[in-house]
């Protein structure tokens, strides 16, 4: 590990100072993926700003929703009572990602700016656009079983992640942000980015952001599972994953809210799919059309075309376990 | 020169030479130890300088200095002599470097030492009660746990860990809170099994 600057802070606004006066300094929490990029050669850091002092670990709710600190721990989180009671898909995903042990180090703030785990990004032998701009893209080429269908583009084709940002993409979340120039509030579903031409970019964050919290508002789903799929039956990435929140009355499907997750670049909202269950009976049926209009425009490669396939499967079964 | 070397090296165990010999890089490239203090609560390290550490381990407590890189893992065992946990992947992803901080199971290889000032942890070393083995422990030797033991004490800090959780309750349970301990020898069944017994015991742990 090439060696960096550490600096310790309790102050929200000592950290932002502090990343802002060094090029190449970064915040840490959890370090639960920072800290293995930096054993790869994949990050190297100037600074560290160690920011887990920082008083950001409350969870708290009003009668709008549930606020939670962008340093709760990832299995706080799932644990916690107000999340168990009002927000069981986000407990759900949590559960499904990563191991006791990394959850109980993962914050919820490193969790949404976790890198990807494509293979190409995570080996500084390999080219990659993420990693190094312009050195091009080794998996398009190369073997991407575990890549993009949905949102790629010429320069990139990995895939998020995370679970958890897989629910909240769903739960309409907000991500609190602050920094030098104050603090901002970001639509989860606007924070992520797509690849395009420059794919080293994950998100929207601002130089010198951080994210405070992440903010849900209250919803009236009573049907809500996270439906993860995986090479084994636990502690891996997801080949595909759906995150479904329904509120169904009298067998009437009222609101719908569906993500995916190991499908693109960002946790994949399912907005077509969402607009066609709306009004419709929560059936077999139902879910086996809305199943087809959510994988409609996926492009499959070589080694990935399976998740399409797959996808279709896992949206139905994610709907009809979500009713069960 | 091989034939100087290996004398030189006669009744050094390959550990005790690797130390000298970093003890000695250590000091030919050293800075000396700076501590500045920017603002109210910023401090700062700089590159080659080490930081002081205060730390609990098994109930005793250490004045340390490290460098920012080091890990937990690689301060228990090379400056604590603590061997019992293991580096395995050094990636977060086996398990064999678990230890409670502050009562929670982590993985030691991702955590970097100076993120645990102040802290509480425990080690494999710190279960047992003189010659009484914990309870775990005395599981995992009935139910043959193990077989080359590499992973043992991460299996052992974990599932002590995955029973005071509760999420100990059936065999699929303690399978799915696991699995962040890999076992290449294949002795998943009698973990789970000397898992079962404890929990069933409900004896403090």
């Amino acid at each position: 590990m090439i060696n960096f600057e550490f600096v310790r802070t309790s102050t929200v606004k000592n950290a932002i100072a502090a990343l802002s006066k060094t090029p190449g300094a970064q915040f840490i929490a959890g370090g639960t993926n920072l800290v293995d990029l930096m054993k790869k050669g994949v990050a190297a850091p100037k600074r560290l700003i160690d920011i887990n002092s920082l008083p950001l670990r409350d969870i708290t709710s009003d009668s709008k929703g549930i606020l939670i600190g962008a340093l709760a721990l990832n299995s706080e989180v799932a644990e916690h009572p107000l999340i168990k009671n009002k927000l069981s898909l986000l407990a759900k995903a949590l559960d499904a990602g990563a191991s006791a042990q990394l959850r109980n180090m993962a914050t919820i703030g490193g969790n949404i700016l976790q890198r990807t785990r494509c293979s190409y990004f995570n080996d500084s032998t390999m080219p990659c656009n993420k990693r190094e701009p312009g050195s091009g893209c080794g998996a398009k080429n190369g073997y991407h079983r575990m890549h993009a269908v949905f949102g790629a583009s010429d320069k990139c084709i990995a895939v998020h992640p995370s679970d958890m940002c897989v629910a909240l993409a769903a739960l309409d979340a907000v991500v609190h942000t602050a920094g030098p120039k104050g603090e901002r509030k970001v639509l989860f579903a606007d924070f992520h980015r797509l690849p395009g031409d420059n794919p080293e970019l994950d998100h929207h964050l601002q130089p010198g952001e951080l994210i405070t919290g992440i903010y849900v508002p209250a919803n009236s789903f009573n049907k809500q599972h996270y439906l993860k799929i995986r090479d084994r039956a636990s502690y891996a990435f997801a080949l595909v994953s759906v995150a479904v929140a329904l509120e169904v009355t009298d067998g009437i499907i009222k609101n719908a809210k569906l993500s995916m997750g190991g499908v693109a670049h960002k946790p994949w909202r399912l907005i077509s799919t969402e607009q066609f269950l709306v009004g419709k009976a929560a059936s077999k049926e139902t879910f086996t059309e809305a199943a087809a209009v959510a994988m409609t425009g996926a492009v499959g490669l070589t080694h990935n075309r399976f998740k399409i396939k797959m996808g279709k499967a896992a949206v139905r079964e994610a709907l009809l376990q979500a009713i069960r | 020169m091989e034939q100087e070397y290996k004398e030189n090296c006669a009744g050094e165990s390959r550990r005790d030479f690797l130390k000298k010999s970093t003890a000695l890089a250590a000091l030919a490239t050293a800075t000396p130890v700076l501590l500045k203090a920017a603002g109210n609560d910023e401090k700062i390290a700089g590159y080659f300088e080490k930081i002081p550490l205060q730390l609990e381990v098994n109930g005793k407590v250490h004045n340390l200095s490290v460098e920012p890189r080091v890990t937990l893992l690689d301060l228990l065992r090379e400056q604590l002599n603590l061997t019992g946990t293991k580096k395995g992947c050094d990636h977060g992803q086996c398990g064999a470097c678990t230890v409670h901080v502050d009562g929670r199971r982590i993985n030691s290889c991702l955590s970097l030492a100076v993120m645990n000032e102040g802290k509480n942890v425990t080690t494999i070393e710190g279960l047992a009660d003189g010659e009484k083995l914990h309870p775990m422990q005395e599981s995992f030797i009935k139910h043959d746990g193990f077989q080359c033991g590499y992973c043992t004490p991460g299996q052992i800090m974990s599932a002590i860990a995955c029973v005071k959780e509760g999420h100990a309750n059936s065999v699929d349970e303690i399978r799915e809170f696991m699995s962040g301990n890999i076992c290449r020898c294949g002795a998943y069944p009698n973990i789970v099994d000397a898992i079962m017994e404890v929990k069933k015991g409900g004896q403090p742990l």
